[in-house]
């Protein structure tokens, strides 16, 4: 009972989750061409990248709060966001490939959101391979805190701003990419909401379980 | 011969036919319902593999753990 308490977010995600998949793939969904069923792929690709940026803010706000606070365990928090946050980055590319292939032709196109969203995640790479190569466990936390929020910075002009100020490929764009194409079905956003919602919450599980993970890693290693 | 060749032509035609029509459109039928079921499987493999590198990290601690406590 103490673990059905203590852990009812869990619980929540698995039951949205399944929510997401039965009502996702059954649910009524505007017709629209070129298109066709693949409209549901808004139930799991885009949240992929909201996914993303909930959880690389959550990083973020970690990183500063472990500058002020100077708390080891903020900075592994901080690490294992970021980790998650990639992964559903490089999940969120993979699958936007896959759909590309169906409906613009090809997998890559150079689609100005799928640029950016390639450098945004390349940033992040390089938040890694930095952490890999300094030696001082003070020193690396305090750097790779600081780069984390620079690498932030550099992430939301890159997905909220700069593919606005072209015309991407992506469905609902053309001078703000976003929903315009799905405004006219509210029937998507009962489905879309839950979705983030679900995912974003499997994000912060798997986070938790990496996070102690680490934690255990630190204390055998004292 | 002639028959031989006959069957031949028939079924490099019937090929070439077959060729034109079926052009990989097992993802395109039926709405691209498959692109979806496709995407939904990524996600999935790619959750799944993540899942594994981390139990074959914890693994490892608990070793890590045992060798401390022996």
């Amino acid at each position: 009972m103490n673990f059905l308490n203590q852990n009812w977010w869990k619980w929540l995600s698995i039951g949205v989750l399944f929510y997401v998949l039965i009502a996702g793939l059954i649910g009524p969904v505007p017709r629209l061409a070129i298109l066709n069923e693949t409209i549901r792929v808004l139930y799991f690709h885009v949240p992929m990248w909201f996914g993303m940026i909930i959880i690389l803010t959550a990083s973020m706000v970690y990183a500063i709060k472990f500058l002020s606070a100077d708390d080891p365990k903020l900075d592994h928090l901080s690490v294992e966001l970021a980790n998650v946050g990639v992964l559903f980055g490089v999940l969120g590319i993979l699958t936007g490939m896959l759909w590309a292939n169906y409906t613009w032709g090809a997998p890559w196109s150079n689609d100005p959101q799928q640029n950016a969203a390639a450098i945004g995640l390349l940033i992040y790479f390089a938040y890694f391979i930095l952490r890999g190569s300094l030696q001082d466990e003070q020193q690396r936390a305090r750097i790779s805190a600081i780069y984390n929020i620079f690498a932030y910075a550099a992430l939301i002009p890159l997905l909220f701003i700069l593919p606005r100020l072209t015309d991407s490929l992506h469905p609902g764009s053309g001078g703000n990419p976003g929903f315009n194409a799905y405004d006219l079905d509210s029937n998507l956003r009962f489905v879309f909401y839950p979705a983030v919602v679900g995912w974003t919450l499997l994000g912060c599980w798997i986070t938790s379980i990496r996070y102690r993970m680490r934690r255990i890693k630190e204390t055998l290693e004292e | 011969m002639r028959i031989i060749l006959g069957i031949v032509f028939a079924l490099l035609s019937n090929f070439a036919i077959a060729q034109s029509v079926e052009m990989a459109d097992q993802f395109r039928s039926e709405g691209k319902i498959y692109v979806v079921i496709a995407v939904i499987g990524t996600l999935l493999v790619g959750f799944f593999i993540y899942l594994i590198v981390i139990d074959k990290k914890l693994s490892k601690l608990e070793k890590k753990l045992k060798e401390r406590e022996h």
